[in-house]
C-alpha cells in the first residue's frame, strides 16, 4: 500500500499541469486557403455536459487530417458532427456553425441523407450489412439511384472494390455474405461501401483499432491512395498511424482543440506544451 | 489485531480448503437442476399418458355389417332429385329392417325398441348421403357397415380390453352384440367421423372438424391483425417515438396489458365489439378481434426485444451511408429482426390457439353443428370444444375429449417446434 502514494501523487501532479483554460485558442495553422470543410466555435453538448468547447478549424481539399488525443477527449464526437452521426443521439446538440463548401450543414432545410452521401463514413469496427459483398457495396448506389442499370451498377460495385483494394480477394465470391470476410477485409469493405456513392468528404472513426498490424499497413496505404480524390479526416490512437497517413494532424485535449499543425511539425517541434507531453507518452 | 498472513503459500493453502466446499455447492446445484427437469418432465409424462390413455380410442369407433336393401316404399322415396322426398323420407328405417332381418326372433315393441338402439340414429343419414352419391343402388341391396350407436362402441371397446361396461345397455342387447361379434359383424373401424363432422348431441357422429375450422378462421384473423399492427407499434416505439415520458408510460401498459387475464378481454370484446359496435356474435370475427387484443402485447414485447437485439453498428453503417430512418428499418433492421419477430408471433398464435375464457364471453361456446366456411359463420373453437364435450354426460365423450386435447396438443407442438426451426433456419444468414 505505501508503495503507491508517491505514484498517486505524481498523477495528480500531472493532472494539474494539464487543466486547460476555458479561454484556451488553438495554436498552429487552423485555416486554410481553399477549405472543404470549415468549422467556426463549434460547441457539442450531451445533456448539459460541453463535449466540444469552441472548436475552430478548416479541412483542405484532398487533404487527409488527423484527429488524436488522448481518450475521451471529444475526437470522436467532433468527427461524428461532421455528418451528423450524432443526429441519432437524442440528448446530444451541437451549436456553432460547421459548413461544406459554404454551405452550413446545419441549417433547417438541409436533409442529412443528401449530407451523408457527400459525407461518407467509415466506423470503428467493420460493420459491413449481413448481406452478399456485392449488396453491400451497391447498397448506396441503390438507396441514391446512382445506377440507371444493372451494367452500371456492376461497374460502381467494381471500381470501388478496386479503389478499396479489396477486388482481386473478392471477384471470384462477389456473391457470398460480406460478414464471412476476415476483419481487414471487412474495413475495406465498408471502405468500398462508403465510396461506391462518391462522396467528397470520407471521415474514419479508428478505423484500425480492431484490426491487426498487417490489415492496418493495408488500410493506411489505401488511405493515402484514397487521398488523391478524397478528402479525409481519421480519427485514430495511434500516433504513428497519424504520422505515417495525415497531412495535418490536430491535437484535442479534454473536449478543446489544443493544436493544428502539418503532421511533420506536431511530432518534431509541437506548439503547446500539452501536445508536447501526450505525443511523447507522458499521458494517453 | 493479528495482521491476516497473505503469503503465496498460506493462501493457496486456504484456496484448496475453499475448494472441495466450492466443488460440493457446484455438484449440489447441479442436481438440484436435473430434479428440477426429471419433476417436470415427469409431469408432462404423466399428462400425456393420461391424455393418450384416455383418448386414443376416439379414434377407432364400433361399426356393425347389416344387409340394407334400400327400399323405395319402405323410405318413403322414388325421385332422389325431389328435395321435398328426401326431408321428409325415412331414412333411419332401412337400417332398422336390415336389423329385424338380422335377428328375425326379437319381438315386442320394448326389444324391437333395444334392437334398432344398437345402430346410431344417424346411420339412417349416412345411408341417404351413400344413395344421393350412387343412385343407382336405389331399389337394390347390399352388405355395408354401418355405424353403430355410442353405447355399444362403449360397451364393445370395453369388452374388447376385457373390462366390459354395460351400464346403459340390457343383457339381451349385450347378447346380440356377442352374436354380431362371433359372427364377425361387428368391429372397429378408423373413426373418420372425428376429422370429418362438426359437433354433435350423439357422441359417435360428433367431430372435431367444426371447431378445428372455428380455431383456424379465428387464428387467420388474430395473425392477419395482430401481426401488422403489433410490428409496426414495436418498430415505431423502438425506432421512430422520441423517449420520454409518453413512451414509458405506452411501455408499462403494454406490459401491463401483457399480464391482464384474458377473460378480462372476452368482457372487452362482449362490451365493445359486440354490444356497441354490433359485430353478431359467436362468429370468428369477434373471435379473432378479441383475441388480436390478447395477442398484441405478447408481439409487440417478443418484436421490441427483436429489434433492439440488432446490433447498433448495423444502424449506423446505413444512417453513415445516407439511407433514411425509414430505409434503415426496412432494409437492414426488419430483415434482422424478423426471425424473433416470427418466434413471438407464433408463439402468440400458440396461446391464443389454447385459449378459451375469453371466447366463453362472445358467444363462441354455443353449440354448432355446422362446420363454419367463413369469418362470419357461427362458430367454436378446440379448446372450447374440449369443455363443452369435457362437461358432456355421455360416457363416450371422455376418450372424445381427450382425443381433442391430442390434436389441440398437436397443433401447439407443431406450432412451437416450428417456432424454434424457424428461429434456427433464419438466423444463420447473420
Amino acid at each position: 500500500m505505501n508503495g503507491m502514494n508517491p505514484v498517486m501523487g505524481a498523477k495528480s501532479d500531472t493532472k494539474q499541469n494539464l487543466e486547460v483554460a476555458d479561454n484556451q485558442v488553438t495554436v498552429g495553422s487552423c485555416f486554410t486557403e481553399a477549405p472543404k470543410m470549415t468549422m467556426r466555435n463549434v460547441n457539442v453538448y450531451y445533456d448539459d455536459k460541453q463535449a466540444i468547447h469552441n472548436v475552430s478549424v478548416d479541412i483542405a481539399k484532398n487533404e487527409v487530417i488527423a484527429m488524436i488525443g488522448p481518450s475521451g477527449c471529444g475526437k470522436s464526437t467532433f468527427l461524428r458532427s461532421l455528418n451528423r452521426m450524432n443526429d441519432t443521439v437524442e440528448s446530444c446538440r451541437v451549436e456553432g456553425e460547421i459548413c461544406m463548401d459554404g454551405e452550413n450543414l446545419y441549417a433547417p432545410k438541409l436533409d442529412v441523407v443528401e449530407l451523408r452521401a457527400r459525407v461518407g463514413m467509415v466506423f470503428q469496427k467493420p460493420n459491413p450489412f449481413p448481406k452478399s459483398i456485392y449488396d453491400n457495396v451497391a447498397y448506396g448506389p441503390k438507396i441514391h439511384g446512382l445506377a440507371d442499370t444493372r451494367v452500371d451498377l456492376d461497374e460502381i460495385v467494381e471500381n470501388s472494390l478496386r479503389k478499396a483494394s479489396l477486388w482481386e480477394e473478392v471477384k471470384e465470391r462477389l456473391h457470398q455474405s460480406g460478414t464471412g470476410l476476415s476483419g481487414g477485409q471487412q474495413q475495406r469493405l465498408c471502405i468500398a461501401r462508403a465510396i461506391a456513392v462518391s462522396p467528397e468528404v470520407i471521415l474514419m472513426d479508428e478505423p484500425c483499432s480492431a484490426l491487426d498490424p498487417i490489415a492496418t499497413a493495408k488500410i493506411e496505404e489505401l488511405i493515402e491512395e484514397l487521398s488523391q480524390n478524397f478528402t479525409i479526416a481519421i480519427v485514430t490512437h495511434s500516433m504513428q498511424q497519424a504520422a505515417r497517413v495525415s497531412h495535418r494532424t490536430a491535437y484535442f485535449h479534454l473536449g478543446r482543440l489544443i493544436e493544428v499543425n502539418p503532421t511533420e511539425q506536431v511530432f518534431t517541434m509541437p506548439e503547446h506544451e500539452l501536445t508536447e507531453a501526450y505525443i511523447t507518452g507522458r499521458f494517453g | 489485531m493479528n495482521k491476516p498472513d497473505n503469503t503465496p503459500v498460506n493462501n493457496l493453502e486456504k484456496i484448496r480448503k475453499s475448494l472441495s466446499r466450492r466443488n460440493r455447492s457446484e455438484r449440489r446445484f447441479r442436481w438440484y437442476g436435473r430434479l428440477a427437469i426429471f419433476i417436470g418432465l415427469a409431469a408432462v409424462t404423466v399428462l400425456f399418458t393420461d391424455i393418450v390413455s384416455k383418448g386414443h380410442g376416439a379414434f377407432r369407433i364400433a361399426y356393425l355389417q347389416l344387409e340394407v336393401e334400400y327400399d323405395q316404399d319402405l323410405i318413403g322415396v322414388n325421385n332422389l332429385t325431389d328435395p321435398e322426398q328426401l326431408i321428409l323420407g325415412n331414412w333411419q328405417a332401412v337400417p332398422k329392417q336390415a336389423l329385424r332381418q338380422q335377428f328375425p326372433d326379437v319381438s315386442g315393441r320394448s326389444d324391437k325398441r333395444k334392437l334398432y338402439g344398437l345402430v346410431s340414429n344417424g346411420a339412417g343419414f349416412d345411408l341417404k348421403d351413400r344413395l344421393l352419391a350412387n343412385p343407382l343402388l336405389l331399389g337394390t341391396r347390399e352388405t355395408i357397415w354401418v355405424l353403430a350407436d355410442d353405447d355399444i362402441d362403449t360397451y364393445y371397446k370395453s369388452w374388447l380390453d376385457g373390462e366390459p361396461y354395460a351400464a346403459r345397455l340390457t343383457d339381451k342387447q349385450v347378447k346380440w352384440i356377442g352374436e354380431l361379434h362371433d359372427q364377425g359383424k361387428i368391429r372397429l373401424q378408423f373413426n373418420s367421423n372425428l376429422f370429418t363432422r362438426g359437433d354433435s348431441r350423439e357422441p359417435e357422429q360428433a367431430g372435431i372438424r367444426g371447431a378445428v375450422m372455428g380455431s383456424l378462421f379465428t387464428l387467420l384473423l388474430t395473425l392477419m391483425l395482430s401481426f401488422p399492427i403489433g410490428v409496426a407499434a414495436a418498430i415505431y416505439l423502438e425506432e421512430f417515438a422520441p423517449k420520454n415520458g409518453w413512451t414509458d408510460f405506452i411501455e408499462v401498459n403494454i406490459n401491463n396489458l401483457a399480464a391482464v387475464p384474458s377473460i378480462i378481454f372476452g368482457l372487452l370484446g362482449l362490451a365493445i365489439f359486440i354490444n356497441f359496435f354490433h359485430v353478431p356474435r359467436s362468429v370468428p370475427i369477434v373471435g379473432g378481434l378479441v383475441l388480436t387484443l390478447m395477442t398484441l402485447p405478447t408481439i409487440i414485447i417478443t418484436s421490441r426485444a427483436a429489434i433492439k437485439s440488432v446490433p447498433p453498428s448495423i444502424r449506423e453503417a446505413a444512417l453513415g451511408m445516407g439511407a433514411s430512418k425509414y430505409q434503415m428499418v426496412l432494409h437492414h433492421v426488419l430483415p434482422l429482426a424478423l426471425p424473433g419477430m416470427l418466434t413471438g408471433a407464433i408463439i402468440g398464435m400458440a396461446q391464443a390457439l389454447g385459449e378459451s375464457a375469453p371466447l366463453l364471453m362472445i358467444g363462441m361456446v354455443a353449440f354448432i353443428v355446422d362446420i363454419p366456411g367463413g369469418f362470419s359463420d357461427p362458430a367454436t373453437v378446440l379448446p372450447v370444444q374440449i369443455f363443452l364435450w369435457a362437461d358432456s354426460p355421455e360416457r363416450a365423450f371422455i376418450e372424445k375429449t381427450s382425443a381433442a386435447i391430442m390434436v389441440l396438443l398437436s397443433f401447439l407442438i407443431v406450432m412451437n417446434t416450428s417456432a424454434v426451426w424457424l428461429r434456427k433456419r433464419l438466423e444463420r444468414r447473420w
